[in-house]
């Protein structure tokens, strides 16, 4: 078995390309999942990389690094679009693993409770894949293809995560449900992102997790807010049928039905707060 | 294993280079390699924050981070808190507030704290909670580490011990605090011989299955550093333990079959690397899963696989009280109702894993870990492994808590096995995985229960039902069913009285003793019902049960009459200011916020007898005093944070009329310390504290005599070799060298037993099983999402009569830490075997799902208790889950019978009551 700690993305493909690895950055997934067992397969220690660890915009977009921690997350200045982002980090595990874990590492966990899907969804999130074949840009909907499945191949490895400036307009926010304060896997949670102009919503983007195999917009749901004078009975709109598409299951946490009720009313909630928040108040 | 790489950093400011494995878990080799002990591991897994420590300023979890990323950083750890050898603030802090009870998150939220503070020297509470959210503690209740942490710079000192005879009632620190925060203190994992060899246990992945097992010889001799493979065969004496020996039934490995998911069948011996690289399918054993039943429901019916052939119908014991004519009360009630409850398997979520190691000595052997129970442990080993009793010392570590389920041997046989038969170190270390499969859990229950009363809501009978889930083996399955019908009743007055309960088989984990002992179980029913009834009738609830409370000279339902010390009346009324503006508030509020958010108020009682019921249960402590004049404390009472090395102390200190200050402890060990019998029951203050009263007044006695002097003279060791009594004008001085030591090395010694006076119970379960209760009541205030089901608790007002509060600081621990232990068992916890057996699966309450504390201490003096003081441990966990489920009734209506009351259980029954 092999170890290595590439400092340059080049050396960490180049390595990629001729053997097969796990990839560690924060650890936080890593380890739990060996338990008390050693490493059976080769290491990866990706986390020396420094040039992935950035948040920057250019034109374009804003990208987020392979590195990026969430604290970095939350100590970034960031468009109030990334306000769900902000609000998912704070809430992914405590501050020892805000520190270490990174974004895009939560992403290739592909947990169907990643903290960090629902608000990267709204942000209309680009997944960029690298390996000694070149680039490949995947939107993170498709790149996420069940639980703990990713299209990620053998070879490859995720570099960046590219945000539209297009879909970095308006305000979002970010609602998580637990059976406790911290450290806890979420019931439920919903991104939501609305742009308001005119005092109408102009294009609206909304996510729930926890609630399928991977979390998931929801386009009807936005179709019928998209066009809507803002008042505080925007979010009586929102009915459970726009949950249709969801698979919610039940396990030791909550029913599928609670699911379903209670992502229909956190969507509510998230949007009756951005609605306050446009309206000043 | 990998290729060691280099390794360079600084540690705590110095500089270090070593090779190493770059996989290895920074929190592995801090403890391993660096032999930095004071990290503790918890979990492995990122969930219980003990290992937390600072890379580069940046607070991370070590046992998440791989060593090759440590490289060239700055590491601190807890013992790098020390400036220059004196505590630092924090430190203090720490010691100060009482906020490290068995201290093993300790090292966690002290780091995290420190991270917290070098960024802001004064943080609010909220602040103090996001910052310390990461680390689990289970013994607290997180408020006295938030006020240490929040105070850190500006508490006040003490710098002064209380004077003789002043030691009782003074909110003294724990005496044993001070390696607790500076990470010296060895638990069971902290202290392996550098030449040990490790031991891992196999365990059945099946709740039921025939194993056999295949070539164990060619298996060992066939892999690099595999010393031993061990079975049920190579036990020398018996392969059976239990903690109650007419039921003893459990095996060290099972024989043929596996009960339970997490039974351990074999066991390998090597080296850590060995053993770490070993692969679980090349271990020689094949499985044949079988039927079985999780839930006592199955097990009972006829068709059901018997899990022991013996017990029939699968049922290990039934309980059962009676008196007076429980169906006439119940027929002539004015008002009756019945509840239906049921609770899961809470897991006691201690932060250390089960840990420990043996060294043969000679023909003896020695066992080193955590226990709640050493002499039980010794007795368990002499048998298993046909050795005299003398043969066996146990030397019990810190213990980093227990909360019942240490009081079970459960690591020990394996390593004393391996270390006799390969007369070379034998170690242990639990996986937080192999402590949640195999150790004992809190019995699920599901209870029935029928109460009626009169117009004026005197209570006119009472009929309980109750079905224990005891699991694959009798562990204290028998103490459950005596316990739950004598307490039952909470402590009321009833004069028509049923209870009975029945313990059940399955293929389950043991269900042992949990903080408790069925009684927090059976308060749900029993305290929901009286709400219920209270309402029916149409009384505060509040009345109804001051009405119906036990008072002196009133029968118990075991028909035990005590003239003095039941305090539950003073208990209640104690809350009954708060009772009344906290439900003045509610209403109000609710008045006002007519949204989704609803306020409520609960109320819920205990009664809880101290020892073991209607049995022995001695103690014996031994006071000596050296030809130096030093008092030496034989205190054999195990120390599980609970705070006995300082509540027996006090006792000790003013019954022999001497500081605290002046008296050495001597702990557990079995070769140099009497029985104190076994950390449970809530026994150790009552029977022990008795014990050290006894021996204390007799050393007191003897030291008199010799110097001639009154009773009221002044005792004054000095630090040579005399010592002075001041009676009055005159002074006697005792030369202590001219005195013979005895065979203990003392010039003058006292050894006194206490044993509870009780009387068995008899066919209808009338008797006294013990001789002192005590009595609490909790009135919780809490805020419902009514659209969510999810619950806020605002505040929780806790008055515990403990006769006498020796040390009020920890009567404030345990209360807080029950109360959090209650917390979770309402709103969280459920053990599901194969489901949640980790701390991420498995929830237990965090820093920041606690309510404001509020702690009424009561005095009602015991008669039999040392100066008065009764126990406390479990009484102060039974009262919140039942207050908080009446305090969600109260504010929604809803009614959730089936905990732990979860978002989608309380949103469920909120919905029921609108469709109704």
């Amino acid at each position: 078995m092999k170890f290595a700690q590439p400092k340059t993305t080049k050396e960490a493909l180049a390595l990629l390309a001729n053997d097969s690895w796990s990839l560690v950055s924060g650890g936080t997934d890593f380890y739990p999942k060996l338990g008390s067992s050693q490493p059976t397969d080769n290491v990866l220690d990706i986390s020396r990389l420094s040039a992935l660890r950035t948040i920057h915009s250019d034109d374009t977009h804003w990208h987020i690094g392979a590195l990026v921690t969430w604290t970095d997350v939350i100590n970034s200045n960031l468009p109030d679009a990334f306000n769900a982002l902000k609000l998912a980090a704070q809430e992914v595990g405590s501050v020892q693993i805000q520190n270490r874990a990174t974004v895009v590492g939560n992403i290739c966990n592909a947990s169907p409770a990643a903290d960090g899907m629902p608000a990267l969804l709204c942000l209309d999130t680009i997944v960029r894949v690298s390996s000694s074949n070149g680039l490949r840009d995947i939107a993170l909907q498709e790149f996420v293809t069940g639980n703990r499945q990713t299209t990620l191949d053998a070879g490859e490895m995720v570099v960046d995560l590219l945000i539209p400036k297009t879909s970095t307009k308006g305000q979002s926010n970010f609602l998580k449900l637990g059976a406790r304060k911290y450290l806890v896997i979420s019931i439920a949670m919903v991104a939501t992102r609305l742009v308001i102009d005119n005092n109408s919503v102009v294009d609206a983007a909304l996510s729930v997790g926890s609630c399928s195999v991977v979390a998931r917009r929801l386009p009807a749901l936005e179709q019928t807010l998209i066009g809507q004078p803002v008042t505080t009975e925007l979010s009586a709109l929102i009915t459970q049928s726009h949950l249709n598409g969801l698979t919610a299951i039940d396990d030791v946490r909550a029913t599928a039905d609670y699911r379903y009720q209670a992502a229909a009313e956190l969507l509510r909630r998230s949007v009756d707060s951005l609605v306050i928040q446009a309206s000043g108040h | 294993m990998m290729k060691p790489i280099d390794i360079t950093l600084t540690l705590n400011g110095s500089p270090l280079s070593f090779t190493e494995d770059p996989t290895k878990r920074l929190s592995e080799v801090l403890r391993n390699r660096l032999n930095f002990k004071g990290t503790k591991v918890g979990c492995d897994a990122g969930d219980c924050g003990a290992c937390s420590v600072l890379i580069d300023d940046q607070l991370a979890c070590s046992c998440l981070v791989p060593i090759a990323q440590a490289n060239e950083s700055r590491i601190e750890t807890v013992e790098g808190l020390n400036d220059n050898g004196t505590l630092s603030q924090l430190q203090q802090s720490f010691l100060h507030h009482g906020a490290a009870q068995c201290g093993v998150c300790t090292p966690g939220m002290l780091m995290s704290a420190k991270a917290l503070l070098e960024v802001n020297p004064s943080p609010t509470t909220s602040e103090v909670e996001d910052a310390l959210g990461g680390v689990l503690c289970r013994c607290t209740g997180y408020q006295k580490i938030i006020d240490a942490v929040v105070n850190t710079h500006s508490f006040k000192k003490i710098e002064q011990q209380p004077e003789a005879g002043r030691a009782i009632g003074a909110s003294i620190q724990h005496l044993d605090g001070a390696p607790k925060v500076t990470g010296e203190l060895a638990y069971g994992a902290d202290e392996f011989p550098s030449d040990t060899l490790f031991i891992r246990i196999i365990r059945s992945p099946h709740h039921h299955a025939a194993f056999t097992i295949g070539d164990s010889q060619n298996f060992i001799s066939s892999s690099d550093g595999l010393a031993l493979f061990l079975s049920a065969a190579d036990i020398p004496g018996r392969n059976c333990h239990g903690v109650i020996p007419p039921f003893a039934d459990q095996p060290v490995f099972a024989v043929n079959t596996a009960r339970f998911r997490g039974e351990a069948v074999a066991a390998v011996v090597g080296t850590a690397e060995a053993l770490g690289a070993l692969e679980e399918n090349a271990i020689p054993i094949q499985w044949q899963e079988l039927p079985y039943s999780v839930i006592p429901e199955e097990a009972v019916l006829d068709n059901s696989t018997l899990v022991h052939d013996t017990r029939a119908g699968n049922v290990l014991v039934e309980g059962f009280v009676e008196r007076g004519d429980t169906n006439t009360a119940l027929e002539n009630a004015s008002y009756s109702v019945t509840v239906q409850t049921s609770t899961p398997f809470i897991e006691h979520a201690y932060i250390e894993p089960e840990a420990g190691y043996c060294v043969r000595v000679g023909e003896r052997i020695e066992i080193h870990g955590c226990t709640q129970a050493a002499q039980m442990d010794k007795e368990s080993l002499a048998d298993i492994m046909n050795l005299p009793l003398e043969a066996i010392r146990v030397m019990p570590s810190a213990c980093g808590g227990g909360f019942g389920s240490k009081l079970d041997i459960s690591f020990q046989p394996y390593i004393a096995l391996a270390a006799w038969l390969l007369k070379r170190p034998v170690a242990i270390n639990y996986t937080r995985g192999d402590s949640m499969q195999s150790t004992t859990k809190r019995h699920p229950s599901n209870i029935t229960l029928t109460i009626g009363c009169d117009k004026e809501g005197m209570l006119s009978g009472f009929d309980f039902k109750g079905t224990f889930n005891t699991g694959a083996y009798a562990s204290w399955g028998p103490t459950v069913a005596n316990r739950v019908p004598v307490h039952a009743s909470g402590p009321y007055h009833i004069p028509d009285y049923r209870a009975r309960s029945v313990a059940v088989h399955t293929n389950t984990p043991p269900s042992g003793a949990f903080r408790g002992f069925g009684v927090p179980q059976s308060a749900v029913a029993q305290e929901t019902a009286f709400d219920q009834l209270a309402d029916t009738v149409g009384i505060d609830r509040l009345e109804f049960r001051l009405r119906n409370a036990l008072r002196n000279q009133q029968p118990t339902v075991t028909g035990q009459v005590f003239n003095s010390g039941v305090g539950i009346a003073e208990c209640l009324q104690a809350l009954q200011a708060t009772w009344k503006s906290a439900n003045k508030k509610a209403r109000a509020y609710n008045q006002s916020n007519r949204g989704q958010l609803v306020k409520g108020v609960g109320i819920g009682t205990c009664w809880y007898g101290c020892g073991n019921t209607s049995l022995p249960n001695p103690s014996t402590i031994r006071i000596g005093i050296t030809p130096k004049g030093e008092v030496v404390l034989h205190q054999g009472a195990m120390d599980i944070g609970q705070g006995s090395n300082t509540v027996i102390t006090q006792i000790t200190a003013d019954a022999l009329g001497v500081p605290v200050n002046t008296i050495t402890i001597i702990g557990g060990d079995t070769d140099l310390t009497p029985d104190c019998g076994k950390t449970s029951a809530s026994r150790q203050t009552y029977v022990t504290g008795m014990a050290a009263k006894r021996s204390a007044e007799a050393l007191r006695t003897a030291l008199l005599r010799l110097g001639n002097v009154s009773t009221d003279a002044h005792v004054a060791l000095s630090t040579g070799p005399t010592i002075e009594l001041q009676d009055g004008q005159q002074t006697a001085t005792i030369d202590l060298r001219q005195m013979d030591v005895n065979e203990f090395g003392y010039v003058l010694m006292s050894e006194e037993t206490y044993d509870p006076p009780t009387s068995p119970l008899d066919s209808q379960g009338q008797g006294s099983p013990y001789a002192v209760y005590g009595y609490g009541a909790q009135l919780m205030e809490l805020t419902v999402d009514t659209k969510l089901g999810t619950i806020k608790l605002d505040r929780v007002t806790a008055a515990h009569d403990v006769g006498r509060a020796i040390n009020p600081m920890l009567v404030e621990g345990q209360i807080e830490g029950g109360i959090a232990q209650g917390i979770g068992m309402a709103l969280m916890e459920e053990y599901i075997p194969g489901k949640t057996e980790n701390l991420h699966d498995y929830l237990i309450p965090t820093i920041g799902d606690m309510p404001v504390f509020n702690n009424i201490i009561v005095e009602v003096e015991d008669a039999e208790g040392p100066y008065g003081a009764k126990g406390l441990g479990e009484h102060v966990l039974i009262p919140t889950a039942p207050a908080i489920l009446n305090a969600i009734r109260d504010a929604t209506g809803a009614i959730v019978s089936e905990l732990p009351a979860t978002p989608h259980k309380v949103l469920a029954a909120i919905n029921r009551i609108r469709h109704e």
